[in-house]
């Protein structure tokens, strides 16, 4: 009798690129129907249309290079890249924005350094660097929680559909009367306008931990995370480095000076440091490889986002962290190779 | 405390169906086909020739040089032929093999058991080389030079491995339960081969009976020099260096041996088939071949004469029961997957799986690496597959060297892991002999080159000189015109 | 804005010029592009290419003059390698050139035959035979890399080629 060959080992683990793509879209999950509990449907719109233009990108890109679409279409890499660009982005943002970010991210990011696995940069970051420097106006126009002892004007879902079609707000409605800072933003202008933080964080926008609503929105965040921890999708060297890395100088500088710095729990609940912890910093491609590297990483990531945040110019640094600390990935990867087996170093 | 090991699987067994009935000794067959290199080194040079009538046990070929083992036939016949015969291990294309057919006598050389310790070490290890006996774990490594290199005065530390990790195969599980005293005994005559003063015997802990009829066995010898260890089950804790590292903490040297830090390791069964040798003389002939898979419809452990054709072992296992996937020589993680069921049994062949398709999970198609690091979490060597992958697709020689991929144990963990379903053990076992022959071609080429120039360099410098007399010679010519006329 | 305009401009012109000034000349790219090639070649030096040597033909690929496929000692896998280097196509290796061989031959000089006449010594573009005027020649089989260049010389025709293991064995 004959038989097929093929080369051992003869069993491999049920695992693919789609299942571990898929399991980071769970993982964030509930943050996004958080997110839309507090912000209204925008977001969902942006996550529409940041897939959508993601996919096509992904396939004109698959077909100028030649490559088949399938199985690079459906891995889920594009998906999450376009996830990741619309959370970042305000959910009334234009069409034209997350469009623009997502198509930059998957085309220029991405397929121009070779596709998957090839990227040296994080391509949602890149589209979202890109969009922050030219079209800064825009992504300042965030949404207060949609909180009932909160008396501001909400726009409805047909507003907001509106707004993000058509580029503009509807006539009954203006950015100053539906608009508020993040929680970022306003600690940032509170200080810089001599507050203390404690009289900023006396803002009712403030809760306990953080800005409310965004603090449930980074706690499903880091339970999304705990969760891809737990399956072994992630591994906690670079999450650990990087909330370390923000909690500990954000500590001391609160310690040295309360009423100037915020302190830890501020920092870790707000912005994106629980997104960029768990879902943009372990992004596998762009990082570094050995655990020790990945600590490095991480820990840079986290120390330049709480320069900028706290020194710098942009309420949040996490974006430009994430790039500049992928720049440094090279480098990291050459001085941290581990030891092997029977070899002295 | 058992270091751990870094890494590695936890794998379902798959060794229950084949462990429920006693071992079973097969009739000789009608026919064997022995291969003269069915071990590693350089393969035995025959001593008989067709038509030759031949006894089991006798020696048919000879060890050729330092790294090589002998021979022995498995049944009483006539050598049919010695021609080249498709063989189950990775060659570029058949062996030379002594075909031999069974004349049913039946009839054997009679060798006298001998008294091992009356030998001297040296002269032992020699007398273990004469029965043709390499190692049974799976790498057919001749055990004689093994030995030599081992010793050393103040005698190394023995270990037997018993571990057998990798899933579905379980014959030295059923050598340690019912031939325990055997392979102790084995374990006796390296002591004194080796002059080694301890000899640990490491068991994996799924083998239960196993453990325990070699610890009642060891009871009974009052053998002070023997210790039974037992180590978690994960794979590849069975793998010679990760034994080692387990018992002894030491790491074997990259680029050395065992014997470099003091330490022999042996198969239980290359320790029984020792015993064997030395107490009744009797050459390695057979050996235990575990028979399985959900596709046989009776799985269990058989001893095999060698040159067994392996459909015979099919057959005597109740035949295949449906659509076979694969036929595997080995274990689903590092067995090879076998073209044909009639090719024979050879020292090597510690199992045979026949796969359905639910045996196995084959690997889909091959996406761009995407960077995880889940191979490089399971290396139990502590390498980085992902970078070597890397370095492997652009033959960056110099950079696979500094990585380490000689010190890659094939194990497949890396494999099973990955995401992206690369084929990452068959790219490395491609890359290391690629690699070696890189190296070398670039340094011949190197060499060649330099010749070429110095060549080149040596006739320029012979016509200028030539050109300088001639110049020399026009110019006192012309003087002399000159003076002269 | 013109005067912008004009720095812009004239902040251009400079560091363009700075730049064409340090980069090298073509004949420097071309020296170092033959270098490249001639590292990718196996160095038999045996002329089947048409040229001389392998650096002659490595130059001549470098300046375009030849194709990337006319090496037979490297066989297909030099091609290959030639062909990514120069971001080309991979192409098998032309027949017209020479024929790929399975495995590598070296000479072997039958010893009795052998008139020492030293024509096959002067042949040989690595010095891998060894002899004198009227003295017995051998090939250093591990020198020889297989071009064949003194196989025609020899008068009485006693240099063959061989595989490595029928001059083991011989």
């Amino acid at each position: 009798m004959t038989f097929a060959t093929s080369p051992a080992p003869h069993v491999i683990a049920p695992n693919s690129v789609r299942r571990v793509m898929g399991l980071v879209l769970f993982a964030l999950a509930p943050a996004i129907v958080m997110h839309v509990v507090f912000f209204g449907v925008g977001l969902l719109v942006q996550l529409f249309l940041g897939v959508i233009v993601a996919l096509v990108s992904e396939a004109i890109a698959l077909k100028l290079r030649r490559k088949a679409l399938q199985p690079f279409l459906t891995d889920g890499s594009a998906i999450i890249t376009g996830v990741l660009l619309a959370m970042c982005l305000p959910p009334l943002a234009p069409w034209w924005l997350v469009v623009s970010g997502s198509a930059f991210a998957v085309l220029l990011a991405k397929h121009l350094y070779g596709g998957l696995g090839a990227n040296p940069f994080n391509p949602a970051m890149v589209g979202y660097a890109v969009l922050l420097v030219s079209f800064p106006a825009q992504l300042t126009q965030w949404l207060p929680p949609q909180l009932a002892d909160l008396q501001l004007l909400r726009p409805g879902v047909g507003d907001a559909c509106y707004t993000i079609f058509m580029g503009h707000l509807p006539a009954h409605l203006t950015w100053d009367a539906i608009t508020s800072p993040t929680p970022l933003t306003s600690m940032r202008n509170s200080l810089s306008m001599g507050l203390t933080m404690q009289e900023a964080q006396a803002n009712p926008m403030f809760g306990s931990l953080g800005g409310r609503g965004w603090d449930w929105i980074n706690l499903c965040i880091l339970g999304g995370g705990v969760w891809l921890l737990v399956l072994r999708i992630i591994r906690w060297h670079i999450p650990f480095a990087m909330l370390a890395a923000i909690a500990i100088p954000a500590a001391v500088m609160n310690a040295v000076d309360p009423g100037a710095y915020p302190g830890m729990t501020f920092h870790l609940t707000a912005g994106a440091s629980m997104l960029g912890a768990f879902f943009i910093a372990t992004d596998p491609i762009s990082a570094a490889t050995s655990n020790r590297g990945k600590l490095m990483y991480g820990a840079g990531i986290g120390l330049i986002t709480y320069v900028i945040r706290t020194w710098g110019g942009y309420p949040d640094g996490v974006a430009f962290a994430v790039l500049m600390m992928n720049a440094a990935v090279p480098l990291i990867d050459r001085y941290t190779v581990p030891r092997v087996y029977g070899h002295t170093r | 405390m058992t270091p751990a090991l870094h890494g590695g699987l936890r794998l379902p067994g798959n060794k229950q169906r084949s462990t429920q009935k006693p071992l079973r000794l097969l009739p000789a067959p009608a026919q064997v086909v022995l291969p003269l290199d069915q071990h590693a080194g350089a393969a035995a040079i025959a001593q008989v020739k067709v038509g030759d009538r031949v006894l089991r046990g006798q020696l048919i070929a000879r060890a050729d040089s330092e790294i090589s083992a002998s021979l022995h036939a498995s049944i009483a016949g006539t050598v049919r032929a010695i021609e080249p015969r498709p063989v189950p291990y990775h060659r570029n294309g058949p062996s030379i093999c002594i075909v031999i057919d069974n004349d049913g006598s039946d009839a054997a050389v009679s060798v006298a058991a001998v008294d091992y310790a009356a030998f001297d070490p040296r002269a032992l290890c020699e007398y273990i080389g004469n029965g043709g006996i390499v190692g049974l774990g799976g790498a057919a490594f001749p055990t004689a030079p093994k030995l030599r290199r081992g010793q050393r005065s103040d005698g190394p530390q023995l270990i037997l491995n018993g571990a057998e990790c990798e899933p579905w195969i379980s014959c030295d599980d059923m050598l340690m339960r019912e031939h325990a005293q055997q392979i102790l005994r084995g374990a006796a005559i390296l002591c004194h081969a080796l002059q080694a003063t301890r000899c640990t015997v490491v068991i994996e802990d799924d083998k239960p009976v196993a453990e325990s009829a070699m610890r009642a066995a060891q009871a009974a010898l009052h053998d002070e020099r023997i210790v039974i260890q037992s180590v978690p089950t994960i794979y590849p804790a069975g793998g010679e260096n990760q034994v080692i590292t387990a018992v002894t903490g030491l790491e074997v040297p990259a680029s050395g041996l065992p014997s470099d830090i003091g330490v022999l390791c042996h198969n239980v069964g290359t320790a029984a088939a020792i015993a064997r040798w030395i107490d009744n003389g009797e050459p390695l002939i057979r050996r235990i071949v575990t028979v399985t898979g959900s596709g046989v419809c009776e799985p269990g452990n058989l001893e095999v004469w060698l040159g067994t054709p392996m459909s015979e072992l099919i057959v005597r296992s109740g035949g295949y029961a449906g659509s076979i996937a694969r036929l595997l020589m080995g274990g689903s993680m590092m067995g090879l997957a076998l073209p044909g069921d009639d090719l024979p049994v050879v020292k090597a062949s510690n199992c045979l799986v026949a796969a359905l398709p639910e045996d196995l999970h084959l690997r889909g198609m091959e996406m761009p690496c995407i960077r995880c690091g889940n191979c490089s979490e399971a290396c139990p060597v502590m390498l980085l597959p992902q970078q070597l992958h890397w370095f492997a697709r652009s033959d960056d020689c110099a950079a696979l060297e500094s990585l380490g991929l000689m010190d890659c144990i094939e194990c497949g963990c890396c494999d099973y892991v990955c995401p992206s379903q690369i084929p990452l053990a068959q790219r490395f076992r491609e890359a290391k002999p690629a690699l070696i022959e890189r190296l070398t071609s670039r340094q011949q080429a190197l060499q060649a080159r330099q010749r070429y120039e110095a060549r080149d360099e040596r006739l320029e410098r012979i016509e200028a000189q030539r050109q300088a007399k001639l110049a020399e010679k026009r110019k006192a010519m012309t003087q002399n015109n000159q003076s002269g006329g | 804005m013109i005067v912008a305009i004009l720095i812009m401009i004239a902040i251009g012109t400079v560091l363009a010029a700075v730049l064409a000034g340090s980069a090298s000349s073509t004949a420097q790219r071309e020296q170092l592009l033959t270098e490249r090639i001639n590292e990718r070649l196996p160095q038999t030096q045996c002329g089947r290419c048409t040229f001389t040597g392998c650096k002659p033909y490595a130059a001549a690929i470098a300046r375009g003059e030849a194709d990337i496929n006319q090496c037979p000692p490297g066989g297909d896998a030099t091609a290959k390698v030639l062909a990514d280097l120069l971001g080309r196509p991979p192409k098998p290796v032309d027949p017209r050139f020479g024929v790929v061989l399975p495995q590598p031959l070296v000479a072997w000089i039958d010893e009795p035959a052998c008139i020492g006449c030293t024509k096959c010594i002067q042949a040989c573009p690595v010095d891998a035979i060894v002899g004198a005027s009227k003295f017995m020649h051998t090939v250093i089989t591990a020198q020889c890399t297989g071009c064949e260049l003194c196989v025609p010389p020899c008068p009485v025709d006693c240099i063959e080629m061989r595989t490595v293991t029928e001059v083991a064995l011989s």
